[in-house]
């Protein structure tokens, strides 16, 4: 099955400035908690590369740092992406990349909800569904080809 | 006949194509050499080699020539007659014909041609036969690469040394050389064509001479090069760079000024590519075009070239940057190549068309929406950005026109400024009347208008400083106006008072007024009073605006920028008035307590308006020096005094000081200061508890330091001797007496005053130089010795100076009258400390009569007083020091004592003194001693900041580190393997750490292999005491330099096992996020080994991360997340499970 980019001329967004935290902690902060919050959950996942271009999923503006929504007390985080078009088969395997992105990333302790911005795919309950079932998901990994293009995908957010 | 042969064989290896590069250069070199000695003629050789210059066999008849060729290259030094070089130009430029042997024609016609007059040279004839032959043979782009470099030399030198020669041939030379360098294009031959074209140019200059007839078709040869795009790597074997390309071709375009009518329209053309290189070599050659083709050729361009310029402006003039960096002049744009460019070619064409120029510029229409419009911009941010982008590139054209030229200048304020101010209001008729009113108010200050007048007023200072004839239009128009463009910045800053204005105006207000203070001229065209003005405004600022800080740090900046530029003309009338008004006022400051300033920022004020020159330095010095006294002598009844001083002297030493040290003289005034905060400790030391503040005494001690450290050996002398006598006369030290009678710690029970006074004076003496004569050495060893033992730390790191610094007497120390280090040395090491019966009673609850015993002993424990030990201790340590840094022979038996603490359970090695035996149980219990010990060689291998470095004159020995670390290693490891109590070897370790992680990284990685188990050691033991943290960190850091770097990695390998076990333990070690960051990256660096070694580790590290991953710290965090991944993707990324 052999065919043409599903979305072949994307839109190329200008990467957000990164801010560095406020420098080195002073020695008295020593024991103060930094808790996890949406910047950091974005860094894990802004470079991640997307699936059929050479560009990270922040310039494709497929997430946002605002579609990060993160309670580190109550160990959850949702992660709101959109896809750039409606009928982009590619909406999962991003969803997949993200998720496996945050399981590694992030404490056991935490639940990782991924979904896709509501309207802005076809099949959207399909793909909610599919993304939010620990089932499916640990079959794809088992899935040699799928894992390795979710490792390529992840590559570059690692550096 | 022998020689004969010889040559023969020499020419056949030549000519032999089957013989190696090597052997053809040996036969070449051996031949060229018989010539040069005169061994062999050159008719000789020719006639040798006549048969292989005729031969029929292409290839041999090739070889032949080249051979004759590449000797007469050799021998270019050699004087030849004009006959032989007749005959050999003659065969040589008829080989030309024969393609086969072309290559060995072109180098000997260019050998012929390259010789010097002194040598025999080929005359112009020959010259002008040898470029017939070659227009008429040679078919340079038919040939190889090398073939066409020699063709393009061999033009390019006839042109450039025979130039009249070669001009005779007219037509033919210029088709050829078109011909020849048509299409083109290696870089190194295109390097030489360009000049060829260069050169062309040079030899036909008439205007209307040939070559104008032939001007279209040459330039449509060199036209398609334009703009060089060079695809070559840069690192290739050609040596040629893009801009070399770029720069020769651009001499080649502007050679004459017959290309003009073809390049203009190109470059112009080029000029509006979206290729940013095109762009810049567009306005590049477009400036040296120009200025080489003369004012009337480029004025039809004029207005073409200015729209193109503007538009080019608009687009890459980026925001500039209204903050507080304040750059001396103008206002700062970020930097653009294409902008500098930009501005470079307009300033050229203004310089060269004045009045074209200023005409277009007046009256282009951007230029007047601007200023027709400026009532309407009223703050900065209220502009919309089209308008803002328009605003910045016009200012900066207006900055250009005026700064070019005095006539460009002229127009521009007669036209410009006086509309710019008409729309405003503010008629020239009227001007007279405004004078003294205050015509700006809050609602008619625009920002538009105030961003142009610091453009025009920057371009014109700047004119000013360059122009001889001072009484131009402009300067007259810039005095009459100069009261009103002071009120109209003066109003933005007196608004933003109220009103609160965003940084950007603000910033412009303080950059004019700055600017305006800053002309040149003494009183003209900016008055006297106007600038006195502008002094006060900001002086006010300083005063009464401390609350709004931006404004405030702009304010002492632009005095600052100020004081500098004025200082230069140092006896000019406004270099006075700021004196009086700047310098003096800010003196004021500090004696004024009624004003709200903060203490901080007046010292702050003072040193920065120091700063500006070294006469007004010593003023305020001075004036610092006032406040300080008059605070130290209140210091005893008003707390709040000591702090002020406090404040004043750490100005004083961490600002003032480096800045007149840097800036050079002014020692004088630094001894002075010095003498009389020694008077003044003496004086005010009457009061019985004069440093209750200790905050006060570390700021005196840290500037006496640093003054001292300062001066010269005769000013520390005439220091140390005031110094001294006020230790002698103000204290109840018995200096004299102090050799004579015992040691007795006892009966120095030491007052709070003496011991500020003590501290001042060891301060001093750790700052002196080597040569530096110190007086009574012996009793002050001795003082000092009786005061270490009462824990006085800065008086230990005195006696290590001292130490240091100690002529021995090999050195011819006792010659010269100074006190030699050895008997420092004895006094310190033998001088019997007694202790009366009394003082024992009470130590060793009355077991013992008097006894004596030296430094040493106390160090080892023997009187049972642990505060004595550890003070002897820690006073041993930097004595130490001071001898480990000269490398003398003592610090072997000090490092001996030190370990012998550490191991003070191992009692038969100790010659403990009867009393004291009751009590080793005890003794053994009590670890505080030996971890002084421990810390002991932390102060020996550490750099300090306080004492016995560069900066106060130590005696360093190179290497001295790296040598202590070899001797010790052996002992530590054989301790440590021997001692069997577990208390002990972790005392060793603490200070084997210590040694450790203060050695030069690449000592230790050369004996990694060895000291990696001790460190792991080290590192699990230091883990259990929370105290140990920043020593644990050090060493971690040690060990992540063993691992990263090469040389380390086999020990590593070796070792990976234990090392992993190891940082798994510390990745999440609780006190320090340091640690278990620098943990975690030390196991991503371990993922990095060879696979077969670390596979079996990696389920244990990774079990071991996951925790981190869920620390407190986001930077651990983030490590732990790239070592799992590292380590999860070893062997393959789908082994990676949840």
């Amino acid at each position: 099955m052999v065919s043409g980019l599903i979305n072949a001329n994307p839109v190329i967004y200008e990467k957000k400035q990164r801010q560095p935290r406020s420098a080195q902690s002073l020695p008295s902060d020593e024991y103060r908690v930094e808790p996890i919050d949406q910047q950091e959950i974005f860094d894990h996942i802004r470079d991640i590369k997307d699936p059929e271009h050479p560009y990270s999923l922040e310039e494709l503006k497929v997430i946002t740092e605002e579609a990060v929504e993160v309670n580190d007390q109550n160990s959850y985080v949702r992660v709101t992406f959109t896809p750039t078009v409606e009928h982009c088969s590619m909406a999962t395997i991003i969803g997949l990349c993200l998720r496996v992105k945050l399981l590694r990333s992030l404490p056991s302790r935490y639940k990782v909800d991924i979904r896709v911005a509501p309207g802005s795919h076809a099949t959207e309950a399909a793909v909610n569904k599919q993304l939010n079932d620990k089932e499916r998901v640990a079959a794809a990994l088992e899935n040699p080809n799928l894992l390795d293009m979710v490792d390529e995908c992840l590559a570059p957010s690692y550096d | 006949m022998a020689e004969t042969t010889q040559l023969t064989r020499h020419i056949e290896s030549y000519v032999d194509s089957s013989s190696t590069p090597t052997h053809q250069a040996t036969s070449l070199d051996a031949i060229g050499l018989l010539i040069k000695t005169n061994a062999l003629t050159l008719e000789a050789l020719v006639r040798e080699l006549d048969m292989y210059l005729t031969s029929t066999d292409t290839v041999i008849r090739a070889r032949g020539i080249l051979l004759l060729a590449e000797v007469l290259t050799r021998i270019c030094s050699k004087p030849l007659d004009s006959e032989t070089i007749h005959s050999l130009v003659g065969f040589f430029k008829e080989r030309l014909a024969d393609w086969k042997a072309v290559r060995g024609a072109l180098v000997g016609c260019l050998a012929l041609i390259r010789r010097k007059s002194v040598a025999g040279m080929v005359t112009g004839s020959d010259a002008k036969a040898i470029a017939q032959s070659f227009l008429q043979y040679l078919q340079v782009q038919s040939l190889g690469h090398y073939d066409r470099k020699l063709c393009f030399e061999l033009l390019d030198f006839l042109l450039e040394h025979h130039a009249d020669a070669v001009a005779s041939l007219e037509e033919d030379l210029i088709y050829g050389i078109c011909e020849a360098i048509d299409a083109e294009k290696d870089p190194e031959c295109l390097m030489l064509a360009f000049h060829i074209v260069e050169s062309l140019a040079r030899l036909y200059p008439d205007p209307s001479g040939l070559l104008a007839s032939f001007a279209s078709d040459v330039f449509d040869i060199l036209a398609p090069y334009f703009p060089i795009h060079f695809t070559h790597p840069s690192s290739g074997d050609t040596h040629v760079q893009r801009d070399d390309l770029s720069k020769i071709l651009m001499s080649a375009f502007s050679s004459t000024p017959l290309f003009e009518p073809f390049v203009i329209p190109l470059l112009l053309e080029k000029l509006s590519s979206s290729l940013h290189s095109a762009k810049i070599d567009s306005l590049q050659y477009l400036r040296v075009c120009s200025s080489k083709y003369g004012a009337e050729r480029i004025a039809k361009y004029a207005g073409a070239i200015w729209s193109s310029l503007k538009d080019t402006l608009y687009t890459y003039l980026a925001e500039p940057d209204l903050s507080f960096t304040l750059p001396i002049n103008g206002i700062g744009f970020p930097e653009n190549e294409v902008v500098i460019e930009a501005l470079s070619l307009l300033q050229q064409l203004i310089v060269q068309n004045n009045s074209q120029l200023v005409s277009l510029i007046i009256d282009d229409e951007d230029v007047n929406f601007i200023i027709n419009s400026i009532a309407s911009y009223e703050t900065y941010d209220t502009i919309s950005v089209q308008e803002k982008k328009k605003l910045h590139a016009i200012g900066r054209i207006l900055y250009i026109t005026v700064k070019a030229s005095i006539s460009s200048c002229n127009a521009v304020f007669q036209s410009l400024f006086l509309r710019m101010m008409d729309n405003l209001g503010i008629p020239v008729s009227n001007i007279d009347g405004l004078q003294n009113s205050a015509i700006f108010t809050s609602q008619n200050v625009k920002f538009g208008f105030l961003y142009l007048c610091i453009e025009l007023l920057a371009g014109s200072r700047e004119l000013v400083v360059l122009s001889e004839e001072k009484r131009e239009t402009y300067c007259t128009l810039l005095h009459s106006y100069s009261t009103v463009l002071f009120n109209a910045f003066d109003s933005v800053l007196d608004v933003s008072a109220d009103r609160c204005l965003p940084g950007p105006d603000i910033h412009i207000g303080v950059k004019g007024l700055q600017i305006l203070a800053m002309f040149h001229l003494d009183v003209f065209p900016i008055p006297k009073s106007t600038f006195e003005n502008i002094l006060k405004k900001f002086m006010s600022i300083i005063i009464e605006g401390f609350n709004r800080t931006v404004l405030w740090n702009a304010a002492l900046k632009a005095l600052f920028h100020i004081g500098s530029f004025v200082q230069n003309f140092s006896e000019s009338e406004k270099a006075m008035s700021y004196r009086s008004f700047v310098v003096d006022k800010t003196m004021e400051l500090l004696s004024l307590d009624d004003i709200a300033l903060p203490f901080s920022l007046k010292v702050e004020a003072l040193s920065d308006i120091g700063m500006t020159g070294m006469k007004n330095m010593l003023t305020i010095l001075q004036g610092l020096e006032g406040a300080l006294f008059a605070n130290l002598s209140e210091v005893h009844r008003n707390l709040k005094s000591s702090e002020i001083a406090a404040q004043l002297l750490e100005c004083y030493s961490c600002k003032l000081l480096p800045w007149i040290h840097e800036n050079g003289g002014a020692e004088e005034s630094i001894v002075q200061f010095t003498v009389e905060i020694w008077s003044q400790a003496g004086n005010c030391m009457d009061f019985n508890s004069p440093f209750e503040e200790k905050g006060l005494l570390d700021s005196m001690m840290k500037a006496l330091k640093v003054s001292v450290g300062c001066c010269s050996v005769e000013s520390q002398n005439a220091i140390i001797q005031k110094a001294y006598s006020i230790l002698s006369s103000h204290t109840k030290f018995q200096l004299n007496d102090v050799g004579r009678l015992p040691l007795t710690p006892g009966a120095y029970d030491i007052s709070p005053r003496d011991e500020g006074i003590l501290l001042l004076f060891a301060s001093v003496i750790i700052a002196l130089r080597p040569k530096t004569h110190i007086p009574n050495i012996g009793g002050l060893l001795q003082l000092f010795i009786i005061t270490l033992l009462k824990g006085v730390v800065p008086v230990a790191q005195a006696l290590g100076s001292m130490v240091n610094k100690l002529i021995p007497k090999s050195n011819g120390a006792e010659k010269s009258g100074e006190f030699p280090l050895e008997e420092a040395l004895d006094i310190i090491f033998n001088t019997k400390i007694w202790f009366s019966s009394t003082d024992m009673l009470q130590r060793c609850n009355g077991s013992s009569n008097g006894s004596e015993m030296v430094l040493t002993d106390l160090c080892l424990g023997i009187t049972n007083d642990r505060l004595l030990q550890t003070n002897a201790i820690c006073g041993l340590a930097w004595i130490g020091k001071g001898l480990l840094l000269r490398g003398h022979e003592k610090i072997k038996d000090i490092t001996m004592i030190f370990i012998e603490c550490l191991m003070s359970d191992r009692k038969s090695s100790l010659p403990l003194i009867e009393g004291s035996l009751a009590s080793t149980e005890e003794q053994k219990s009590d670890p505080l001693p030996r971890k002084c010990a421990a810390d002991a060689f932390h102060i020996l291998m550490s750099d300090a900041e306080v004492c016995l470095n560069r900066k106060f004159h130590a005696t360093i020995r190179p290497l001295y580190k790296q040598r202590f670390f070899s001797t010790i290693l052996p002992i530590f490891q054989q301790l440590i393997t021997r001692s069997d109590s577990p208390l002990s070897r972790s005392f060793l370790y603490r200070a084997f750490a210590h040694v450790m992680s203060d050695t030069p990284l690449i000592v230790i990685v050369n004996e990694a292999k060895k000291l990696i188990p001790v460190l792991l050691d080290c590192l699990s033991l230091l883990t259990e005491d929370i105290e140990d943290k920043d020593i644990l960190y050090g060493l971690l850091l040690v060990l992540s330099g063993i691992l990263t770097e090469k040389n380390g990695q086999e020990a590593v390998i070796e070792n990976a096992h234990i090392i992993i076990n190891c940082l798994i333990k510390l990745v999440d070690y609780p006190q320090k996020t340091l640690v278990r960051e620098t943990a975690i990256q030390c196991l991503v660096a371990l993922s990095m080994l060879p696979h077969a070694r670390i596979y079996p580790l990696r389920t244990q590290v990774l079990r071991a991360i996951p925790k981190c991953l869920d620390d407190t710290k986001r930077s651990v965090r983030r490590e732990a997340v790239k070592c799992r991944q590292a380590w999860a993707s070893i062997t393959s990324s789908r082994s990676l499970r949840f």
